[in-house]
């Protein structure tokens, strides 16, 4: 009954009227941020979080405030998807399918409706979810020494093919420059200074939060400022609302099971959101047989991928918080920002920050709620806001992004590393070079390197160590098939996406 | 407007020299305190409530602002306050055991202790060695002994770089015990504190070397059982079980002093009316009770001592850094 008590502590923190008020904020923010094509979550939270700093918040509201960002942004990416086909964000992209038929067939109202229900059921049936397993992994967690630290790291590595999947090559590539990034600074287990070259702001390492944000928000702001998006791009007007009880309960099983499958893929490392959501469409598109007219305008076709993606974003949070590992990029910026704020992620945390993780989790209920409330009767709202054009959108974004930067360390030295990383990331995005694997790869490549390190000095340079463990074996074992499968499966799995996305 | 700037700072100075009869110097306006870490650490805490209880008594006339600069342990901040603020008389910078160990170090390149002016310190956080609670070491002297038998034999995990603080105080403690090859015990570097202290729990490192404010939440719970405490005496309150090292036989003290240091240029007025406003805090019940809440150990070198004790601290770290070929 443990979990309950915490459960109680945990709305006693997200129900204190400021808390509560920044998880409004940041549904709000995090719908708006979802909606803007392009402008992923992960994308959001990075803008963010420097105005978490700016406004001087304690960690569990700052953190309650991100992941009512998340959420929100989960929420929001369906937005455009249905209105103008192009998703928010790169899960919301099999909402297009049917979302987008089903504006066109004058039901867009509708279609915004209905996926906001199914991302909530996804939402709730993943926060259980969470509720659930999360401390019984944390009390697993005690086991893992240097060795299967380790070999967790190794296998969250292997696994980064899943997140973006298309050229593996251009995966490894992007890792591999993370990891270079990482290894700027003063190495801890020697003290010795790595490529420093004798600049003070170089010896604690390149900022995450930096990187991400340059990566991310600034490139993006190079990519629309040589597109120059949404210039007279047609809208599809919004219908009023006609929802009926029997369309909801229509795409009841549906949401129920994408939420589960969403959460599964969620949970483990490397899968992500996209997964989650393209798994729940295929999948209920078979369950369905021939009931189904996925592709032309079918609700159950909104519902699968929303349930699924939402279930997929609390699953993430699953090992981010029990373990320390990112299952997604959105959870790879989170967890940055918890360790710019001291604190660690993993076993510990249950314990030694139980009113930020329980705060969070409670937030996170909480936050489906007034996502719900939030969604339906504004949908007209955020419609307005595709249209306003990128010309005034984007300085805002990008201004946010400068004083926020800025006002955590007030060196002009962090400006400059994140212009050079905005730049980076533009070359990147134009070669099509993934961007999350480069922040996956700074933030555990300093990890593998140290638990690799420790194995040594506490076996005395032995290297069976990394594997004397039944632990330490099985995420070997899954390491290596997570590194395999891929290559048997992804084509496969491509091809079905490909056949997919073409509705007619 | 342009008029009455001017005569505004006239009137000020001259109020500001008519006071001067009375005392020498006396703050005006905002104070800023700069800790030179990201929110949430050690020197953050430290200007926020010393800037606090500054505030309140009334030893900060305006506000008292506290500035975030992160970067290479201090270093940034270091540098910040020698070259571009050196004579600013209204700038306070957090700094605690890790900046002398930096400093002693050679890690903010160019740059002494005698660029900067040393206040004071508000109290400080002991250091402990501690062990799993089904650990075969007892006490200090047990686990000593078996590092002179074998410098390898006992694993020490921490929450500071290799070299940095928490590695030192093993060194510190082996030292006294009278152990010859430093260099040879091996220390594992963890992100903080807490990471470390997992391991030794879980019984995958032999022990845990910190400071007492962050090993009493494994303490109280049981899993971690401290052998000593590297203070000249027994702390008080729920610490007083704890033995000290020196009760031991090992003279070792290891205490992480949280205090300021100012620009090296300020006028020595400035710096006395400073050194007496953190005598003055230190002593006030408004920061006791801070102390308290925080689990912050007594530590206060008096008027005129902190400066030396700062160059002593040095010169010892140096020396030990020198005998485990950290520098050279």
């Amino acid at each position: 009954m443990d979990t309950l008590n915490y459960l109680i502590d945990g709305f006693g923190v997200a129900l204190a009227p400021h808390n509560l008020m920044f998880a409004l904020m940041g549904a709000f923010l995090g719908t708006l941020i979802g909606a803007l094509p392009g402008l992923g979550p992960a994308n959001g939270v990075a803008i963010l979080i420097p105005l978490a700093f700016t406004l001087g918040l304690r960690p569990e509201t700052a953190l309650i405030m991100l992941t009512a960002v998340y959420a929100g942004a989960m929420y929001g990416g369906r937005i455009s998807s249905i209105l103008l086909n192009i998703p928010g964000d790169e899960p919301a992209m099999m909402t297009c399918l049917d979302g987008y038929p089903m504006a066109r067939q004058g039901r867009a109202a509708e279609a915004l409706a209905i996926s906001a229900v199914a991302s909530f059921i996804g939402s709730l049936i993943a926060t259980v979810g969470l509720i659930l397993l999360a401390p019984l992994l944390a009390r697993f967690a005690l086991t893992f020494g240097a060795a299967e630290y380790f070999a967790l790291f190794v296998l969250a590595f292997a696994t980064l093919g899943g997140i973006t999947g298309k050229n593996p090559v251009k995966t490894i590539l992007a890792a591999a420059l993370g990891l270079m990034i990482a290894t700027v600074g003063i190495d801890l287990s020697t003290g010795v200074q790595r490529f420093t070259f004798g600049t003070l702001e170089l010896y604690e390492g390149v900022d995450f939060i930096i990187a991400i944000v340059g990566l991310f928000a600034v490139s993006e702001l190079l990519v629309f400022i040589e597109e120059k998006a949404g210039a007279g791009r047609e809208m599809i007007k919004v219908n009023k609302l006609s929802l009926k009880w029997k369309d909801i309960r229509e795409i009841l099983p549906t949401s129920f099971r994408g939420g589960v499958i969403g959460f599964i893929s969620g949970v483990l490392p490397g899968a992500g959101a996209s997964l989650g959501s393209f798994i729940s469409y295929t999948l209920e598109k078979r369950i369905l047989g021939s009931k189904n007219r996925f592709g032309e305008g079918d609700s159950r076709g909104v519902a699968a991928p929303e349930s699924g993606n939402n279930g997929a974003s609390s699953g993430a949070l699953v090992p981010m918080l029990t373990l320390g590992v990112p299952g997604s990029g959105t959870t790879a910026v989170l967890l940055a920002m918890l360790i710019s704020f001291n604190i660690t992620p993993g076993p510990l945390m249950f314990t030694q920050n139980a009113d930020v993780v329980w705060g969070v989790i409670a937030a996170l209920l909480i936050g489906n709620f007034l996502l719900l409330v939030l969604n339906i009767p504004l949908v007209g709202v955020f419609v307005k806001l595709l249209s306003v054009p990128p010309m005034y959108l984007l300085p805002m974004v990008t201004m946010v992004a400068f004083v926020g930067i800025y006002s955590i360390s007030h060196s002009p030295v962090d400006l400059y590393f994140m212009v050079a990383f905005g730049v980076a990331g533009y070359v990147l995005r134009k070669l099509e070079i993934p961007l999350v694997p480069v922040i996956l790869g700074m933030l555990l490549g300093p990890e593998v390197e140290k638990n690799l390190r420790h194995a040594m000095q506490i076996s005395d340079g032995d290297w069976t160590i990394l594997w004397s463990s039944p632990l330490s074996i099985t995420l070997w074992a899954i390491a290596i098939a997570g590194l395999v499968l891929p290559v048997i499966v992804g084509p496969i799995l491509r091809r079905r996406m490909k056949a997919g996305a073409q509705p007619d | 407007m342009s008029m009455r700037t001017p005569l505004k700072f006239l009137a000020a100075a001259s109020l500001t020299l008519s006071a001067g009869l009375a005392m020498a110097f006396q703050p005006s306006g905002k104070v800023d305190c700069i800790a030179p870490a990201d929110p949430g650490g050690g020197w953050d805490f430290t200007c926020r409530s010393v800037g606090k209880v500054l505030e309140d008594l009334d030893l900060a006339p305006g506000s008292v602002q506290t500035i975030n600069m992160a970067g290479a342990g201090g270093g940034v901040a270091y540098a910040h306050t020698v070259s571009k603020r050196s004579d600013d008389d209204q700038l306070l910078v957090a700094a605690s055991t890790a900046t002398t160990t930096r400093l002693a170090q050679g890690q903010f390149p160019g740059m002494s202790a005698d660029d900067v002016n040393w206040i004071g310190a508000v109290g400080a956080d002991y250091g402990v060695i501690a062990v799993a609670k089904d650990s075969r070491y007892q006490d200090l002297p047990a686990l000593m002994d078996a590092l002179k038998k074998n410098p390898k034999a006992v694993k020490f995990a921490g929450g500071s770089a290799n070299g940095g603080w928490d590695h030192l105080k093993v060194l510190i403690a082996a030292n006294k015990a009278g152990v010859d090859n430093l260099p040879k015990i091996p220390y594992l570097s963890y992100n903080n504190g807490g990471e470390a202290m997992t391991q030794v729990v879980g019984g995958h490192v032999d022990a845990f070397t910190g400071d007492i404010s962050e090993a009493q939440g494994f303490m109280e719970s049981g899993d971690l059982r401290i052998l000593a405490v590297l203070a000249d005496q027994r702390l008080p309150g729920k610490f007083s079980d704890i033995p000290t090292a020196k009760e031991q036989g090992i003279d070792a003290i290891g205490a992480n002093w949280r205090g300021f240091y100012m620009p090296g240029k300020i006028s020595d007025d400035a710096k006395q009316y400073w050194v007496d406003a953190v005598d003055t805090l230190y002593k006030s019940d408004e920061w006791k009770d801070v102390m308290k809440k925080n689990g912050l150990m007594p530590f206060h070198p008096g008027q005129g001592q902190f400066e030396q004790y700062v160059k002593t601290q040095i010169d010892d770290i140096q020396a030990l850094s020198k005998e485990i070929g950290l520098i050279k």
